[in-house]
This record gives structure tokens, C-alpha cells and sequence, in this order.
């Protein structure tokens, strides 16, 4: 699988290192050049050694898009940090180039869930997130009434 | 009518003073803290504090209500998610949205948020149309009816100078519409009206004839 990965901060470039680990074909894109060094961190070869992809290059710009091989891409994943660019470079993703699979990360709940019922497949680490703490809380309070 | 405004910069704030001027309901959305108190200086309740890209902001602002949306941040990937959500989930009938960066507009069509108006590109047509010699001015597109309509000046020594309408060599699907000499006031062509350079002529065509309209009307089949 070819495996697209747009935003290389904390969870674009371990999504992308553990993909290439898996044996797929990984290219990420991001529009910070320094960006690079979370793929190399903890590896004991570089990124391109390794046999990834690296692209310096701005999401939403299409000849950045290609450069780094979205009409190849089986696999799509929109993870820079902000919700309306994920939002629009995975339907660029999806629309445009017809990837068939294009996941997307997006803080916000809301716009998660709306996005989620139009047929884009997100990812809202905050709901999660929040989740664990009501799970949690509830253990506590119910520990704590034990005692 | 009631109209919502996201973006408070100098696009934004004008639009709403203008627009409450003539009478109509406003709320302009601006995120940005001080920028926000220093219209709410003039515009009091009209204004709202929030992230416009925040559906519960436009719930706030009452979108579900709103016969019109503009979306003129400086960001298009915020104006562009604006109008999605407020055409597609509150099913705004009318929506508008500035695109700041013109390589941007194809992202809008793509999406369908549409009318997307792009200063950049204004200016630019403006400067075609004020620019003698410029070459071809697009005066209208109408990308689904497959229809355009171009204004071209006649340049001397061009294969069309001095030649009658019925004469010209002009692909199927194009039609001259109208002749305006310089300085005087257009008209519609007749087939024996004798197009003289210096003239400019408006041209109906289907896309992608303008290199076959341009290259009768510039001498060596270049835009002048």
C-alpha cells in the first residue's frame, strides 16, 4: 500500500514512521523542511534510508500534492494541526484524485462528527481524550466511595 | 434579510457597516480578541465574539436563520469550511466567499462554494480592461452552460483588420455579438459591417476557441 501522510508533527510522523515499519510505501508531505527530524528521531537509519518519502511542500497547493504522490496514494492521511486544512485537502484527496482511502484528523468534536455523517473517515483525538477522563473520573469516584 | 459576516478585518467590518446603512440584520463574527472589542465599539450587538469555523459560534450567531452567509477571512481553508457547513448543514440558500489566494479558486469549485470572489483576480481583469492593447478581456464565464463571452481588441494588420463580419475566419461555435469602435457607441454587427482596427469586438464562444478567435485579431496570430 502507498500510504500519503500530509503534516509531519507529532502524530503525522509517527503514524508515518509505524506504516513504513509495516512494510507499506510512505510519503509524507509537510511545509516545514525541519519537520524531517521527527521522522529520523529514534530510528537508527534516516527517513530516506529507511525508504520513505519526504516532500516540503504547503497541503493545499496541488503541484505539492503531486510531488509528493497523491495520484498514487492508496491511503490518505490529512494530520497537520489544523481541523479547516485537514478538512479540505482530504476532500481534495478524496474528490480530486479519488483516493480510496482518506482518513482525517480533527480536533474539534463537532466539526469531527458532521464531517464524519458527509462520508469523510475522521479521527477526533479530543473525543477520545475526553472519554478516557469520564471513564476515569467515574473509576475514581467509584474507588474512592469504596473505600 | 439577515446577514452573517464571518471575518472582521477591513473586507468584513465595510461589508457590515455598508450593509446595516442600507437596513439590513447583521452579525459579523470576528475572532480575534482586541480586533473584536474595537468594532464592538461601533457595531455593539452586531458583532460576536468566537471562531467562525465553530459550528456552536454559528448556531450562536444563528445561522439556522441566516438568508445569506459571507465567509471574507484572510484564510481559505476557513472560508472554504464556513460555507460547507453553512450550505450543507444549515442549508443557507445563499452563501459568498472570499478567496485570498487565486490558485486557491479551484478548491472552491471543487466543493461547489460558489459565487467565490478572488480581489486578486478583479484587479487583475480590471488592469486587462484598462490596459490598452491588453489583448482579451474574459467578460463573462458560464462554465455549465459551456458558454463564454470575450472582449478583443482589433489590432492593425491582423487578418480580421479591415474585413466585413461575414468574412472573418471564425471557428464554428463563435459569433460576433457586438462592435465597439474607439470612442463611440457600440451596436450589434450586421454581415457586410466592416471591422476596422483599433475596434473592439465582443465574441460568444464555446471554451478553448479563444487561441482560434485571438489569432484572427492580432497581426501573426498574437494577442497584441
Amino acid at each position: 500500500m502507498m500510504v500519503l501522510v500530509v503534516g509531519a508533527g507529532r502524530v503525522g510522523s509517527a503514524v508515518a514512521k509505524s506504516s513504513l515499519a509495516a512494510g507499506h510505501t510512505v510519503s509524507v508531505l509537510d511545509e516545514d523542511p525541519l519537520s524531517h527530524e521527527r521522522l529520523d528521531a529514534g530510528q537508527p537509519t534516516s527517513w530516506e534510508d529507511a525508504g520513505g518519502r519526504f516532500t516540503v511542500g504547503t497541503a493545499i497547493e496541488i503541484d505539492a500534492l503531486l510531488a509528493a504522490g497523491v495520484e498514487e496514494a492508496d491511503i490518505f492521511i490529512a494530520a497537520t494541526r489544523g481541523d479547516n486544512t485537514n478538512i479540505l485537502v482530504a476532500q481534495i484527496a478524496q474528490k480530486r484524485f479519488g483516493v480510496p482511502r482518506v482518513i482525517v484528523r480533527v480536533l474539534d468534536p463537532a466539526r469531527s462528527d458532521w464531517y464524519s455523517e458527509q462520508g469523510l473517515h475522521t479521527i477526533c483525538a479530543v473525543k477520545l481524550g475526553i472519554a478516557m477522563f469520564e471513564q476515569a473520573v467515574t473509576e475514581a469516584a467509584a474507588a474512592e466511595a469504596g473505600v | 434579510m439577515y446577514v452573517i459576516v464571518v471575518g472582521g478585518g477591513k473586507v468584513g467590518l465595510n461589508l457590515a457597516r455598508e450593509l446595516i446603512r442600507n437596513g439590513q440584520e447583521v452579525t459579523l463574527v470576528e475572532q480575534e480578541r482586541r480586533a473584536y472589542l474595537r468594532i464592538e465599539q461601533e457595531l455593539e450587538h452586531a458583532v460576536q465574539y468566537g471562531d467562525g469555523t465553530e459550528l456552536w459560534v454559528l448556531e450562536r450567531a444563528g445561522i439556522q436563520r441566516a438568508d445569506l452567509v459571507v465567509a471574507v477571512t484572510g484564510d481559505d481553508e476557513d472560508n472554504i469550511l464556513i460555507c460547507q457547513v453553512a450550505k450543507e448543514k444549515y442549508l443557507c440558500e445563499r452563501i459568498i466567499a472570499r478567496c485570498n489566494n487565486p490558485r486557491n479558486l479551484q478548491h472552491f469549485k471543487l466543493l461547489g462554494i460558489q459565487p467565490a470572489v478572488s480581489a486578486t483576480d478583479l484587479i487583475l481583469n480590471l488592469i486587462e480592461h484598462e490596459v490598452p492593447g491588453h489583448g482579451l478581456v474574459h467578460l463573462l464565464d458560464l462554465p455549465d452552460e459551456k458558454l463564454e463571452i470575450i472582449e478583443v481588441e482589433v489590432i492593425a494588420g491582423a487578418p480580421a483588420a479591415g474585413r466585413s463580419v461575414a468574412d472573418i475566419e471564425l471557428p464554428d461555435g463563435s459569433l460576433i455579438i457586438s462592435v465597439l469602435p474607439r470612442g463611440k457607441a457600440g451596436f450589434v454587427p450586421k454581415p457586410d459591417t466592416v471591422i476596422a482596427p483599433g475596434d473592439e469586438v465582443l465574441v460568444v464562444l464555446d471554451p478553448g476557441l479563444e487561441p482560434y478567435i485571438t489569432e484572427q485579431f492580432s497581426p501573426n496570430g498574437r494577442p497584441g
